[in-house]
């Protein structure tokens, strides 16, 4: 099924098949070295942040106010924008658009073609994962590379990250140690993790010096400043923003606050809710390149506002809920289901609950639809949340995006993806069966009299339960003996 | 029309007619303000940093420049870089160093490249302020003392004036009025550069310094 909408949309960066899905989570809680992994470092990663938070009233006031700032932020997004951009620019930042990662990509590409970039290094950045950034210009002749250290592991595997703050948490040290012994000149296996950073710091800092382009994301863009944020703690986003001659940063069109002051509780609570930090050992406040008195800093500056599908999110009141996300992960370390299976499972960039929520916009329901059903709506991930989206709440709103009957002017691209006549006639029946009491007793009599007929294979239930029977006899009945 | 028209016109047809209501932040903050000293807002400061693994030097006006030369020499660093045009490099000059090289920053940035990366063991610069609350440090790089010399050398040694640690980061944003103009760079500095992305093991000196050593200097003398 294939809507007009969908075919208009271009194709998806990433295909997730329903198929392909089902395969990759049976493996992924099938190892058992996964699954320990994961397991560890998600109960390493809740009790830190726990320990953050040992004031219940004092994180109920700080998630309100951040959740109050987003739901503001969003609700003059355009105008910010616009805002964000004027003083941007009067900043001496060259700020683009870009409606599709193709859009991003050939932006970006510009840049570099117009400086003659070799190299482009890059400070973590999940847009520029959404953009397939690397493939992009590495299909161009120019390098890319990664340099958060979990970042440049993954990179170094062939792989994409697993998790959004911690990209190579499903790799052992020993696994690191291989990888660095095989694919880097002249260094021997060593799985001592301070040798092994060393290492990595040695081979990317000769990369800083000679880079031509430095790459960013941006964790909160200041509408009333024109300054960019940038939250890390290991000094490489700084690297790529201020060491080469050009800095281009990258982000999504959600990211923007009006004031200053509002990124102080937002960084609070996004370095606390991601991996229990009272503070990043940077906060990376940036507005613009290096003029007047300056004697360092990137002479240029651009700024790449992405939309990939977040304006279709905005457009509806419930969805635009979506947005308020800062991307700290904490919904995926108290996932019960990222924990047993991984972020590489579920082949979308941005894995647990808010990649559930936030892919279906980006690559449209017709890729997506099985990715709200991943889950057991235990709440966890509404929970933790630190700007409170609801987002049980939202997967079920996907789960009935993906199984409505298709209509006009749907909210969604790929609206109606995993609609099925059969199932919602059965439905029907269904709810008319149970909304009568008529109906109802007539049916439960029925029931109880011809239990013998009950099919025993029962489709999925089956598949690892035993059949369902109704009872030999009706509550009303029983009640009624009672009497 | 162009994607800029495009992405803002769709925004625009789904804007709410209202906004939200502007958050109050005073609310939150105001409730939480502790009736701290000075010494008692520094004391918190060091903790927090301390637990970041900075070091921290308690010093005076008069005697800071000491206890650098005397640290340099501990850590036998050859070449020590500060910004030339700051009321502390005149002190920091007037002070007898030892085998230490003291190199003010002269030039620009690409002509002092290849001895930043390579040759200088340490960077010297002043600290705006510092944040009581989490245990960080304010800088505001600018010609004197270039975004560089905190980030590229091995060790950053940093001078704080105690009667500058803010409580929160929203007091030091909100009380000295950041956004009437801000640096082309503002930060916040919160001990060496660091990283746990293997297995979780945290690991300093990842891509900054190495090592992160404040010297304070405390006008009223107290101990800390």
């Amino acid at each position: 099924m294939s809507s007009p909408a969908q075919q208009s949309a271009g194709k998806p960066v990433a295909f997730v098949s329903a198929q392909a899905l089902r395969a990759r989570m049976h493996d992924a809680v099938n190892d058992p070295h996964l699954r320990q992994s994961f397991r560890g470092a998600m109960d390493f990663l809740m009790a830190k942040r726990a320990a953050q938070f040992p004031d219940q009233g004092e994180l109920d006031s700080l998630r309100s106010l951040s959740e109050s700032i987003r739901q503001y932020s969003l609700s003059k997004l355009p105008d910010l924008l616009e805002q964000l951009e004027a003083n941007l620019t009067r900043n001496g930042v060259q700020v683009h658009w870009a409606e599709t990662p193709e859009e991003a990509n050939a932006i970006m590409l510009g840049i570099a073609q117009r400086h003659a970039a070799r190299l482009i290094v890059k400070g973590k950045s999940m847009v520029s994962e959404e953009i397939e950034f690397n493939h992009a210009m590495e299909a161009a002749g120019v390098g890319a590379l990664e340099s958060d250290m979990g970042e440049y592991i993954v990179q170094l595997a062939g792989e994409k990250p697993s998790h959004i703050i911690m990209p190579a948490i499903h790799q052992t040290k020993q696994q690191i140690a291989k990888l660095f012994a095989e694919h880097i000149p002249g260094v021997d296996y060593t799985d001592n993790v301070d040798a092994l950073i060393q290492i990595g710091r040695r081979v990317l800092r000769e990369k800083f010096e000679v880079a031509d382009i430095g790459l960013s994301g941006v964790n909160f863009a200041v509408a009333e400043t024109g300054t960019l944020c940038l939250v890390e703690n290991e000094g490489n986003g700084r690297m790529c923003t201020t060491v080469p001659k050009v800095h281009i940063a990258i982000t999504g069109i959600e990211k923007v606050v009006e004031k200053l002051e509002h990124v102080a509780p937002l960084f609070s609570i996004l370095t606390r809710s991601a991996t229990g930090q009272a503070v990043s050992t940077y906060f990376n406040m940036i507005s613009g390149p290096r003029r007047g008195e300056d004697k360092d800093g990137p002479e240029e500056v651009h700024l790449v506002l992405l939309d990939n599908g977040r304006s279709q999110a905005y457009a509806d009141e419930q969805l635009r809920k979506t947005l308020q996300c800062i991307r700290c992960g904490a919904c995926m370390n108290h996932c019960p289901v990222y924990t047993r299976i991984g972020g590489h499972a579920y082949g979308t960039t941005y894995p647990g609950p808010i990649g559930k929520i936030i892919s279906p916009h980006m690559m449209g329901l017709e890729q997506t639809h099985l990715l709200p059903t991943a889950s057991s709506l235990c709440g966890a991930c509404g929970e933790v949340c630190p700007v409170k989206i609801p987002i049980p709440e939202l997967l079920i709103r996907l789960r009935g995006e993906a199984n409505s009957a298709p209509h006009a002017n749907p909210a969604m691209v790929g609206q109606g993806a995993a609609y099925d006549p059969k199932i919602s006639l059965l439905w029907k029946l269904w709810a008319r069966l149970y909304a009568r009491p008529a109906t109802y007793r007539a049916f439960t009599w029925l029931a109880t009299r011809f239990r013998a007929l009950t099919p025993t294979q029962q489709s999925g239930w089956t598949a690892a339960r035993t059949p369902l029977k109704p009872a030999s006899r009706r509550l009303r009945d029983m009640v009624k003996d009672r009497r | 029309m162009s994607a800029r028209e495009r992405i803002l016109a769709k925004l625009r047809k789904a804007q709410p007619e209202l906004p939200q209501h502007l958050p109050s932040l005073d609310a939150h903050y105001a409730p939480r303000v502790r009736g701290e000293s000075r010494q008692e807002r520094l004391a918190r400061f060091r903790t927090g940093i301390e637990g970041f693994h900075a070091d921290v030097h308690i010093s005076t006006a008069g005697n800071w420049p000491q206890v650098l030369a005397t640290l340099c020499a501990e850590k036998n660093i050859q070449t020590l870089m500060y910004g030339a045009a700051t009321p502390a490099a005149a002190q920091l000059e007037a002070t007898a160093f030892g085998g230490t090289t003291l190199r003010p920053w002269a030039g620009q940035f690409e002509d002092l490249k290849a001895d930043l990366f390579h040759r200088v063991d340490a960077g010297f610069t002043l600290a705006r302020g510092a944040i009581a609350e989490t245990g960080s440090l304010i800088l505001w790089p600018s010609g004197d003392e270039p975004r560089t010399l905190s980030l590229i050398p091995p060790i950053h040694f940093v001078l704080l004036d105690a009667a500058t640690v803010h409580p929160t980061f929203y007091d030091a944003l909100v009380n000295e009025n950041w956004a009437a103009g801000l640096p082309t760079n503002a930060l916040l500095i919160s001990g060496p550069s660091k990283t746990a992305d293997i297995q979780q093991t945290l690991a300093y000196g990842a891509h900054g310094p190495k090592e992160l050593i404040v010297i304070v200097i405390n006008v009223e003398g107290g101990t800390v």
